[in-house]
């Protein structure tokens, strides 16, 4: 047993945080570490200048263009990578859908998809959801036809993260009805600019537009862009449920805000001292470490044991439930320790452009909208009760 | 003891019950949020027509003699309905600040206009580094001529927009927190040196930040005596903690309500989701949270009007901090059983929670009351 880093893992932390000083352009860092609204072209600038280093894909194998690095060096990456202001690589593309195309994609998908996603040419959401299909996703109704050499795609996907930004989307549809609903469903890549593709936004409870509503009207897509076999599609989606779960820990970016709480509570007052000298408060956030600090290593626990089974086991449920959790108590401390400046609502302060006067602090201005934004993080990614549901049966056996 | 509301409290429940069906659905709602002012004139009249404006003042103010349970009533409807006019701030705060503290001529001058809905107030109290500490107070007031000269600044002053007056506590003595030495101005809205920007709130409300620039104001702009108005404040501070408690109870009602209904139509696996036990203990959960919540809420209004000021304020901060943490239950809750539906600007779902969430962060958050309250059991 050692939990302390190697030699070699101090030795990649160190280069990567001179990569990070030296290539992390400075307006980009400045718009994470401010909370201000990201443009599609921050997060592709970002992949691209990670893709000239060779690190646009952290958790991909060598063979296809990955860096092959172990879960403690994609650790130490997430943490130094969030610690520097780098923003989030997207898991749609690299965490989502390129492990299917990787495990079931025949060598055509694989040599025409890989290669954008990793260079950040192409940007991909995740069609799964439906209005009747949540929790319940195998009941999914969105129908694809066979004719000739396409599939002819009807229904509509909703709560779709940033689709209106995205060149791709990879849905499940249902190629046939006989039998469980699962046993009906095939995993297809669908060009968002296909005749008869609508994306309708849908406004969040912060104001902010970062989901959507993608309508399918008798959409033509190729049949050489259905990933596997047809009908086999949820053994697929569930192998791709294992691998969004483990990015949805958080680690690095929860210790990132964490390290902006304890900021924020030395600049706000309390009763004419810095708040964070206000037990009640300091006692909060001293908690909340706690958290994080097990949680970073049932994380690493979790990711190792995963190199020997390959896929990750119903174990990874724990860190999307404490994971979500730990992000959402910091985020509603951050909001709390503005007292009554979290009120104000001044959606303009987070253009990065915007040079007016905030109303109190400089840094309220996020916070309360992101408070609100991140009850989501319990809701999305199988809700925290699908979760527990899993961990109930898969683990227990209950 | 006795729980039972009286004939007039009941009507009024009514009253307020179809107005609110009536006259405020959600749709209309938000709409009013997003004009200039943020609320409905309209309204306003109609709450004049109905007596509320008049309801704590006294006979004769064309009052209505109201009590703190009449408070009770109208908010817990106004929670339901996620009103916007400046009641809070005109007739809970200003208006209680003024019956218990103004003098006689002030009274008859004012509560009248308040109630007949020709003038709207607003506090400005709370500064930016105070927190929620009600005595540290760094607005200045010196005298000038016959009267006074006030300089300084005001945070998050609610309805703040649309004020025609300012009630501004100002130090005339002491240091940074001392409680005494504060002293209350009645400040019009045009008077030279006052600035104001107003701005939303995150709950589709108004606020304003206030500066004051050597503000001069005549003799008769005191309210009360010099130097003796932090009690009077908290006094008015109170009634406004009882007021949000039983907002807070109306709203969490609502999302029970809600969320019952959603989980009886909302189907998954084939079943509706209300059939997962989890569920349903999650909203038993809901539940009991807001019918405590109710009782510290009552509480509450009946202890706003008690007359022994250290009951009073323990009570109103356990209060304020029990309420607060059943709110924050509720609001988190009916959101997560929403799923997807409960983060989304379309449902109203979203907006009591965020409404929850500014009343535990309006005048002095769960800590803070816990805090006051936990102290004052080393007094005993
Ligand atoms: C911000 C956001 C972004 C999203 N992005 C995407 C995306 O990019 N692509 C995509 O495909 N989807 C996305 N989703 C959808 C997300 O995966 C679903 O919201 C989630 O699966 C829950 O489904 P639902 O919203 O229909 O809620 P429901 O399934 O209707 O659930 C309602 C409530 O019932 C509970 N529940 C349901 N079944 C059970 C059960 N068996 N036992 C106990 N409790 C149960 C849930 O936990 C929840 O509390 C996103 C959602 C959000 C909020």
């Amino acid at each position: 047993m050692d939990l302390e880093f190697s030699p070699q893992e101090q030795q990649f932390r160190a280069e990567l945080r001179a990569f990070l000083v030296a290539k992390l352009p400075a307006d980009i860092s400045r718009k994470v570490k401010e909370g201000k609204r990201l443009a599609k072209d921050d997060f592709v600038r970002w992949q691209k200048i990670l893709h000239a280093q060779g690190w646009g894909a952290p958790s991909w194998p060598e063979r296809f263009g990955g860096t092959g690095w172990s879960a403690v060096e994609q650790h130490i990456f997430d943490e130094e990578s969030a610690a520097a202001g780098a923003p989030l690589q997207l898991p749609f593309g690299l965490k989502m859908v390129a492990p299917v195309i990787m495990a079931f994609g025949d060598a055509a998908q694989q040599a025409q998809f890989l290669p954008r996603i990793v260079d950040g040419s192409d940007w991909w959401c995740q069609g799964y959801s439906e209005p009747g299909s949540g929790s319940d996703l195998a009941s999914l109704k969105t129908r694809a036809e066979r004719r000739g050499e396409h599939y002819v795609v009807n229904g509509q996907k909703t709560w779709t993260t940033l689709a209106q930004h995205a060149d791709w989307i990879f849905c499940l549809v249902r190629t046939a009805s006989e039998g469980r609903p699962q046993e009906g469903i095939s995993f297809l890549l669908i060009d968002m600019k296909s005749p008869g593709v609508t994306v309708r936004p849908i406004i969040m409870n912060d104001g902010e537009h970062e989901i959507n509503e993608v309508w399918f009207d008798e959409v033509n897509v190729p049949v050489g862009n259905r990933v596997g076999e047809e009908n086999r599609g949820w053994t697929y989606a569930k192998f791709l449920l294992g691998h969004e779960r483990t990015g949805i820990a958080g680690v690095g970016r929860s210790k990132a805000a964490l390290k902006h709480l304890k900021e924020i509570a030395r600049r706000e007052t309390c009763r004419g001292r810095p708040l964070i000298e206000d037990l009640r408060f300091r006692d909060r956030i001293a908690q909340v470490e706690l958290e994080l600090m097990a949680l970073e290593i049932t994380n690493l626990r979790v990711l190792s044991s995963e190199k020997e089974k390959k896929a990750p086991g119903p174990e990874a449920s724990i860190l999307k439930i404490k994971g979500s959790e730990i992000q959402q108590t910091i985020a509603e401390l951050q909001m709390s320790a503005l007292g009554h400046y979290a009120l104000p609502w001044q959606p303009e302060a987070l253009d990065a452009h915007w040079d007016g006067e905030s109303i109190g602090p400089d840094y309220a201005a996020p916070l309360t909208g992101h408070y609100f934004n991140y009850r989501k993080t319990t809701i999305y990614g199988g809700s925290n009760e699908i979760q527990k549901n899993i961990i109930a049966q898969m683990v227990l056996g209950l | 003891m006795n729980f039972d509301y009286t004939e007039e409290q009941n009507a009024l429940r009514d009253t307020l019950t179809r107005f609110i069906a009536k006259d405020y659905p959600f749709e209309a709602r938000r709409a009013l949020a997003k004009t200039a002012e943020g609320f409905s004139r309209d309204h306003w009249s109609q709450f004049a027509e109905l007596g509320l404006l008049a309801l704590p003042f006294p006979d004769a103010c064309e009052g209505l003699n109201g009590n703190a349970v009449d408070n009770l009533v109208v908010m817990e409807a106004f929670g339901r309905g996620l009103v916007l006019e400046p009641y809070f701030a005109t007739v809970i705060l200003a208006g209680h600040l003024l019956r218990d503290f103004a003098s006689d001529e002030q009274k008859r001058a004012l509560l009248p206009k308040i109630g007949s809905g020709e003038r709207m107030l607003a506090l400005g109290h709370y500064e930016a580094d105070a927190r929620y500490e009600l005595a540290r107070i760094a607005t200045t007031v010196t005298p000038q001529g016959s009267g006074f000269r006030l300089s300084g600044q005001k945070a998050v002053v609610l309805s703040g927009g649309c004020a025609d007056q300012f009630l501004i506590s100002a130090r005339s003595a002491g240091g940074s927190s001392d409680a005494q030495g504060l002293s209350l101005f009645l400040v019009d809205r045009h008077t030279p040196g006052l600035k104001l920007s107003s701005y939303s709130t995150q709950d589709g409300g108004r606020a304003a930040e206030l500066v004051l620039d050597q503000v001069e104001v005549g003799a008769q702009s005191l309210v009360g005596s010099l130097g003796e108005a932090l009690p009077a404040i908290e006094r008015a501070l109170d009634y406004g903690i009882a007021a949000l408690c039983a907002e807070s109870v109306g709203i969490m009602g609502a999302l029970n309500e809600a969320t019952l209904e959603y989980l009886k139509t909302r189907k998954q696996f084939g079943q509706a989701i209300g059939r997962f036990q989890v569920l349903q203990h999650r909203l038993v959960d809901m539940f009991i949270a807001t019918e405590q919540a109710r009782s510290m809420a009552l509480l509450a209004a009946v202890k706003a009007d008690a007359l022994d000021p250290a009951e009073r304020r323990r009570t109103l901060s356990a209060a304020k901090a029990y309420v607060g943490q059943q709110a924050r239950l509720v609001g988190q809750q009916a959101v997560q059983l929403h799923g997807g539906m409960g983060v989304v600007d379309e449902l109203n779902v979203a907006h009591y929670f965020k409404r929850l969430t500014t009343i535990n962060l309006t005048l002095g958050d769960i800590d803070h009351h816990l805090g006051v309250y936990s102290d004052s059991l080393l007094a005993a």
